[in-house]
């Protein structure tokens, strides 16, 4: 590869400097970013989507994209595990980086293997409850020291779901409600243990309880992975990340610290939408 | 056609994919290795495969009918000479045959199924239209053979005993009703080529009206036109190309349809101008001979009657589909 | 009467009109039914199921022969029509370009409309004129050929119906194409795919044109699929052009099963169909 593996970065100040929050203590990490992105543009065909976006998500610790409808950031998000590939015209030009490694040349199913994914609609397979979680490990193979049953059951827990269904493994998924489905979808995220979780707007179909429970589970969570969620819902970005963007527009507009985007945003756009002046 | 471009893989990144062959390759190698490549190719040559049988069927069907196509050239149509001893054939008595049966079903179809499709489209009460739906498609799938059957021993003794008398006394003044009255031959063939092909005009037609735009009967309506009125005279107007369509396709069907017709039409390879009369169609002549057909020059005979099916119902077919298309904006799978 | 009144009664009169052309067509389906339920069904018994036809003349006898020789006949369709249409089909909705696909759906179409003697043509010169014998073969490459469009178009279709999203699921849990499609993608269109089988080895379980000069017919067991080989639809149409009162019976007997095996498969696979729509998750 031509691009070094440590490419130089726009650097954002809240990532350089100790956090002024202590009670969520967001120190950066000394290491490398566990995904770092540079100059990132994004087309689909000859219409410009994101541009010349550069973000870095430091190692298990949530990082929340926010911004109005259609600013960008599920297209970024898409971009990190290269889901974006399945569209036809879609085509991203600058340097995304997993652990130091340019993605684009890893194998994308190794990619997506590491950097797992949960939807805005939650999408069980119509399969058992069992084998939706264990399907990424049948995909992919496992560590033969654990069974499946195990690692299903592991998965579970995780993703908190594990009392509620424990008496139905091989009942359909589809049995399930909408709640259940979306942390099942986690659980199948989990199960081939990711090193970053993606989740696109997970809460969006589902009602305050639920949500809840899925915002508690990702807090749950932080310890073993990184997390990157896109939401339309800046309470709920307060209230999980440590970290938070803003896209408009294609661009991101300012990144920092949670607590300094919701308080004392630098730029006017951020705090016009922050306080709902428009989106 | 929209729909799944999802694993088009067209996505390639610029700047961070090493640009030459070499990288192509390696990834194309590790697609290989995954099976996504192995995927595509099978999958590619099964495809490919369909194309391929198509174009077998047609080259085979050319191939096998050089013979009479050197014999008689263009008089093989136009000559009515059937004589297998001194081999010698012309299609004309079959090609009449199979046209007038068509024509005859055609004009009993085209207004019985054009009529129910309105009525089903337009007027019943959507749980009737879909039932009555479901029973006209069951129709569309029983066997002609079991049109065939309910022919021979139910509807060509009823035409002979009482459609065809009335006929004779109604309109005997008529060359067409005119006659010794057999019962099989061109008037029963015709009608049982009727009952099978109104299920076809009857379900395209039907989604030709249903995709007509609400506002057009509504402003129709609102003008102070009735029902009848408004469907007549708008709905129907619009529909009109589709409906053409399904007209088309049912003649496709009618033209190619062999067991039914060979039950019924007397087989008797005669150009007469009466209804009443035994007559014979292509298909029905292919059926009958093909399989005792001793010479060459015989049975290539019969394959090239069967070629000039296929050309038929390939035309009609193709506009029939352009046709639906052009009023519906799909296809239809009824063909 | 004046006009408005006179717009009135024609409204009136046409509607009813359609309204017959409508019940006419129905109860032509009705009619059928109760013929051969009238005729087929006093002439049916075990013997039907279980005997071979008796020599002409003598009184009795079955058609078993015929109906296992159907069976074979769409065995070989389907072996020979069903991996072709299906595979196909996972081609058009899941790989494919541009105009290859186009090509491949407009001679599937074009297929689909051929007459059905017309394919007896083509199984009789591809396979019939080599071996220089009729055979279950030929008659089951015939009807195989005929599977294929159907096959093909009910399969694409399903597998479009299946979310995109389950196809991205499966992607994103590392899974490559091929494994997205036949472990998630297929199976969740399973019984689609498996209804339109169905529903196209009904429709070509009662096709007798093909098989004419294909598989012939026999009035014995045939064994293997190398010899002349009776089917319920040739032997329908050979003993009602015959002249024998029993034959005719036997041909009811023979139409009464063949319809209620092929109206059965439709029905059962409009209810699945039908169920399957009602319950599908958006």
């Amino acid at each position: 590869m031509g691009s070094s593996a440590q490419p130089a970065l726009v650097s954002y100040p809240i990532m350089e400097s100790p956090a002024t929050d202590t009670s969520r203590q967001a120190s950066p990490t000394p290491a490398a970013p566990k995904m770092a992105v540079s100059g990132l543009d994004f087309y689909y065909g000859a219409r410009q989507v994101l541009m010349d976006v550069s973000l870095r998500m430091a190692e298990k610790k949530i990082t929340a994209l926010i911004g109005p409808s259609g600013c960008g950031k599920s297209t970024f998000l898409r971009t990190l595990n290269r889901m974006y590939e399945t569209v036809r015209h879609a085509r991203a030009e600058g340097e995304i980086h997993l652990d130091g490694e340019n993605i684009f040349t890893l194998d994308v199913a190794t990619l997506r293997r590491r950097v797992g994914m949960v939807f805005q609609k939650s999408n069980p397979f119509p399969k058992t409850i069992f084998e939706n979680v264990a399907y990424g490990l049948r995909v992919n193979g496992w560590d033969r020291s654990r069974s499946v049953k195990d690692l299903v059951e592991l998965s579970l827990r995780r993703a908190a779901l594990w009392d509620e269904v424990k008496d139905s493994l091989h009942k359909s998924a589809y049995a399930l409600s909408g709640g259940q489905q979306q942390r099942l979808c986690i659980a199948r995220a989990l199960a081939v243990d990711p090193e970053v979780l993606l989740l696109d707007e997970p809460c969006s179909a589902l009602d305050p309880i639920a949500t809840a429970k899925i915002e508690e589970l990702l807090f749950g969570l932080k310890d073993q992975c990184t997390i990157v969620i896109v939401t339309h819902n800046m309470q709920q970005a307060a209230r999980v990340a440590e970290f938070t963007g803003f896209f408009l527009l294609g661009k991101l507009i300012e990144f920092n610290n949670t607590r300094v985007i919701f308080t004392k945003p630098e730029k006017r756009e951020t705090e016009d939408y922050i306080t709902g002046r428009f989106g | 056609m929209a729909g799944s471009t999802l694993f088009l893989d067209n996505a390639r990144p610029g700047r961070p994919t090493p640009p030459g062959a070499a990288g192509r390759v390696r990834s194309w190698m590790r697609r290989l290795a995954s099976g996504d490549e192995i995927a595509h190719l099978i999958t590619l040559i099964f495809a490919a495969g369909i194309f391929l049988v198509t174009l077998l069927l047609v080259y085979e069907l050319y191939r096998n009918s050089v013979l009479p196509r050197h014999k008689f050239g263009w008089a093989f149509f136009v000559t009515s000479v059937w004589d297998p001893v001194f081999e010698n054939f012309g299609a004309l008595p079959y090609i009449y045959g199979t046209v007038v049966t068509s024509a005859v079903a055609l004009l009993i179809a085209v207004p019985l199924g054009v009529g129910a499709a309105i009525f089903l489209a337009e007027l019943a009460p959507p749980r009737i239209s879909d039932a009555l739906t479901f029973v006209i498609e069951l129709l569309a799938a029983v066997p002609s053979v079991i049109f065939g059957l309910i022919g021979i021993f139910i509807l060509v003794p009823f035409v002979r005993s009482s459609v065809e008398p009335f006929l004779k006394s109604s309109l005997g003044f008529l060359p067409l009703f005119q006659g010794p009255m057999y019962g099989v031959g061109f008037l029963a063939a015709g009608l049982v080529l009727a009952i099978m092909i109104v299920p076809f005009i009857l379900s395209v037609s039907r989604e030709v009206l249903l995709a007509v735009p609400v506002e057009q009967r509504e402003a129709a309506l609102a003008l102070g036109a009735t029902r009848w009125e408004a469907t007549w005279k708008v709905v129907v107007p619009y529909a009109r190309t589709g409906i053409l369509g399904s007209v088309f396709l049912a003649l496709a069907r009618a033209l190619g349809e062999t067991m039914a017709v060979t039950m019924v039409i007397g087989n008797d390879p005669k150009i007469s101008s009466s209804l009443f009369a035994p007559g014979y169609s292509i298909a029905a002549v292919i059926a009958n001979e093909f399989a005792e057909a001793p010479g060459a020059l015989y049975r290539q005979s019969l394959i090239e009657m069967g070629l000039v099916l296929f050309i038929l119902t390939f035309i009609l077919n193709g506009l029939a589909r352009l046709l639906i298309l052009a009023t519906t904006g799909r296809g239809t799978e009824h063909a | 009467m004046n006009r408005r009144t006179w717009r009135k009664v024609v409204n009136g009169v046409m509607l009813g009109l359609t309204g017959l052309c409508a019940l006419a067509t129905v109860s032509v389906l009705f009619f059928i039914l109760g013929y051969l339920v009238y005729n087929g069904g006093r002439s049916l018994n075990w013997a039907f199921f279980t005997q071979l036809p008796k020599p002409v003349g003598e009184v009795g006898g079955g058609m078993a022969n015929a109906i296992v020789g159907s069976a074979k006949l769409l065995l070989v369709a389907s072996l020979a029509g069903i991996p072709m249409g299906f595979m196909g089909g996972v081609y058009l909705a899941e790989f494919g370009g541009r105009a290859f696909p186009f090509l491949v759906r407009y001679t599937a179409d074009l297929l689909n409309g051929v007459p059905s003697i017309v394919m007896g043509i083509f199984a009789y010169t591809v396979v019939v004129l080599p071996m220089h014998h009729f055979s279950a073969l030929a008659g089951g490459l015939a009807l195989g050929a005929m599977l294929i469009p159907i096959v093909l178009r009910s399969t694409e279709e399903f597998l479009r119906a299946v979310p995109q999203t389950l196809r991205e699921g499966a992607l994103a849990l590392g899974a490559n194409k091929w494994q997205a499609i036949s472990s998630v993608v297929v199976p969740a269109a399973f019984r689609g795919i498996a209804t339109g089988m169905l529903l196209s080895l009904a429709r070509v379980a009662g096709e007798t044109a093909p098989l004419l000069f294909t598989s012939f017919g026999n009035s014995f067991w045939s064994s293997g699929f190398n010899e002349p080989t009776a089917s319920l639809p040739v032997v329908i149409y050979t003993y009602a052009l015959s002249a024998y009162d029993d034959w005719h019976r036997q041909a009811w007997a023979a139409g009464l099963v063949l319809l209620a095996v092929v109206l059965a498969a439709n029905i059962g696979a409009r209810m699945i169909l039908s169920r399957k729509m009602s319950s599908a998750r958006g």
